[in-house]
């Protein structure tokens, strides 16, 4: 009973408080995040087969050498950057266009724009790999077909299937850019602009002098969600292609690739090592940003 | 001037409403399909070339008649929604508490641990995650789906930085009127904390809801699968898989339209809360 009573008076004291409130993320990293990092790690050093396991040392990363890893790690890095060049002037140009004082109904079109961002992955993809269905009458050869262009069969040769696949992240993802973008815009205070009208800028100058540099850290955010969107990207392709089987890996990447290795194939000592490479590339690339950042790319937060 | 900043707003507004078309072509392509046989949609493909004298409302119908698991599917993913979003809201407001509240040795290990959380994406330890799953024997569970993610980083960053705005004299004064630690947090921190928390609870609703790739992973019997996982296994174009699909998408996004159009300064607020601040 007194025990009891010292433990209670210890878990209510204000020293062990704290520990108390952090408790269940402590609990969830260790368990599942940490775990899974450690067992990752072990694996992709190891040849597993049912219950056997035997230590093959760095066998598993000759993997970096197959024509299809290559690929899909291609693939990745190509979504990746051409959609950071798509999903970040677009969506500053429409935010810089809806907060101008001429534009009207500022709140509706905003609020339109947002709507794809609703939608999962699974429904937008449907709609999308039907919209470039390769029939006659699907949507987009209607449209090729109002410029006297032959039909295509869309998700079957790259560049065509890249086409789709970026429509289908700007369809889902301009909207909530564009709301990181206004939001960063309602930030520069106005007198910045009265002043620089004052002194005769033009429009343009106003966006290049004030407006661009002061969305930086706006710019940096946006930059790094997609970097890691892109790098992560697998529903998408997955959808898009009713399943991780597109036509020579046109839409691989590089989860998909260790889905297929890990989870379809059970090959799991090399899809550990795949997932250590991912792991790597991602932090990697957050240290080439705390470099040139300083923060960790949340802008003012610290 | 007077006139020529009255054809700029002209202009701007036509260019919106061009971009307001194509942002919502696609989900009307769909809402329109949904009025048409599946079958058609095989034959000659997503467009707008409807027969208005033969639509009907059958593809509802059939959705509505019982006859396929589509309602198995909605109901999983509402009681994944409504758990994940309640238990996730609560500890993470919890943790993201302990962080901007107290002083203590270890916080700053702890905080890197919450950003390294943040950093990596969920898809570089699908595979490690899914065999603990297994071993778990949470394989075709709800808990399966919600527990690795029972804490959300994003989460504990919103929190933390929400409450950092409360002076801690607060807390002091409490502690002198005899209220404990967790009796500060749960009465008088958590009402402090209400606007925060629809913002956030519409934040992770939303994921939860769209949630697919790893329902996808950790589920597979046709009972026990979401919503999401559910409409993309009727994609294969066989049967009458396409009249449940393209209904049953129109009915996944009513809801959350109806919810939208209500809410929307939540949605937009939790939506992007990740966005600099300052």
């Amino acid at each position: 009973m007194k025990k009891k009573s010292v433990f209670k008076k210890f878990i209510y004291s204000q020293k062990a408080a704290p520990y108390v409130f952090i408790a269940p993320f402590i609990i969830t990293f260790l368990v599942f995040f940490a775990y899974s990092i450690v067992s990752m790690i072990i694996m992709s050093f190891q040849k597993v087969a049912g219950p056997n396991t035997a230590f093959v040392g760095f066998d598993n990363y000759k993997i970096v050498k197959n024509a299809v890893f290559i690929k899909s790690l291609k693939n990745s890095i190509f979504y990746t950057i051409v959609s950071c060049m798509l999903m970040i002037p677009i969506p500053m140009v429409l935010a810089v266009m809806l907060n101008s004082k001429h534009m009207r109904a500022k709140a509706t079109f905003r609020s339109v724009l947002f709507i794809p961002a609703l939608t999962s992955i699974v429904v937008a993809g449907v709609v999308f790999r039907l919209m470039f269905g390769e029939l006659d009458n699907s949507f987009m050869n209607q449209v090729l077909g109002l410029f006297g262009k032959e039909p295509l069969i869309w998700l079957r040769k790259p560049a065509t299937a890249w086409t789709a696949m970026f429509f289908l992240c700007l369809w889902r993802w301009t909207g909530v850019n564009m709301m990181y973008y206004l939001s960063g815009l309602q930030q520069i205070p106005g007198d910045l602009y009265e002043s620089a009208s004052i002194d005769g800028a033009t429009f343009m100058q106003q966006l290049r002098y004030i407006t661009i540099p002061l969305l930086k850290p706006t710019t940096i955010y946006v930059l790094t969600i997609s970097i890691f969107g892109g790098m992560a990207m697998f529903s998408e392709s997955y959808i898009l292609f009713n399943g991780n089987k597109s036509p020579n890996n046109i839409g691989t990447t590089l989860v998909g690739f260790l889905y297929r290795l890990g989870l379809e194939q059970n090959n799991l000592g090399i899809a550990s090592a795949i997932g250590v490479i991912f792991l790597l590339i991602v932090l990697g690339i957050n240290f080439i940003q705390l470099r040139i950042n300083g923060t960790m790319g949340k802008g003012g937060d610290k | 001037m007077t006139k020529k900043s009255r054809i700029i707003s002209v202009c701007l507004v036509l260019f919106f409403l061009v971009i307001t078309v194509i942002t919502l072509l696609p989900l009307a392509l769909l809402a329109v399909s949904s009025l048409r046989p599946g079958s058609d949609l095989m034959r000659y493909g997503l467009n707008f070339s409807v027969d208005w004298a033969n639509a009907n409302l059958n593809e509802y119908k059939m959705l509505f008649s019982g006859a396929n698991p589509y309602f198995t599917w909605y109901r999983n993913s509402l009681i994944v929604t409504v758990v994940q979003v309640a238990l996730a809201l609560f500890l993470s407001a919890c943790v993201g508490y302990g962080f901007a509240m107290y002083d203590f040795k270890g916080k700053n290990i702890a905080f890197i641990c919450v950003l390294l959380v943040m950093m990596v994406p969920t898809e570089v330890i699908l595979l490690p995650l899914y065999r603990l799953i297994v071993n778990m024997k949470l394989i075709n569970t709800m808990w399966g789906i919600i527990l690795p993610y029972l804490v959300v980083p994003m989460l504990i960053f919103f929190f933390r930085q929400y409450l950092s705005g409360i002076p801690k004299d607060f807390l002091d004064a409490a502690r002198v009127d005899g209220c404990s630690e967790y009796g500060i947090f749960v009465k008088i921190m958590m009402p402090l904390m209400k606007p925060s928390f629809a913002a956030m609870g519409i934040y992770q609703g939303m994921q939860s809801w769209n949630n697919f790739l790893w329902p996808m992973i950790v589920t597979n019997d046709i009972n026990k699968i979401t919503l999401p996982v559910g409409l993309q296994s009727l994609i294969s174009p066989y049967g009458n898989n396409y009249d449940i699909l393209i209904a049953g998408s129109c009915f996944a996004i009513i809801p959350i339209l109806i919810l939208f159009i209500c809410f929307q300064r939540y949605f937009i607020e939790g939506m992007t809360a990740g966005g600099v601040k300052g």
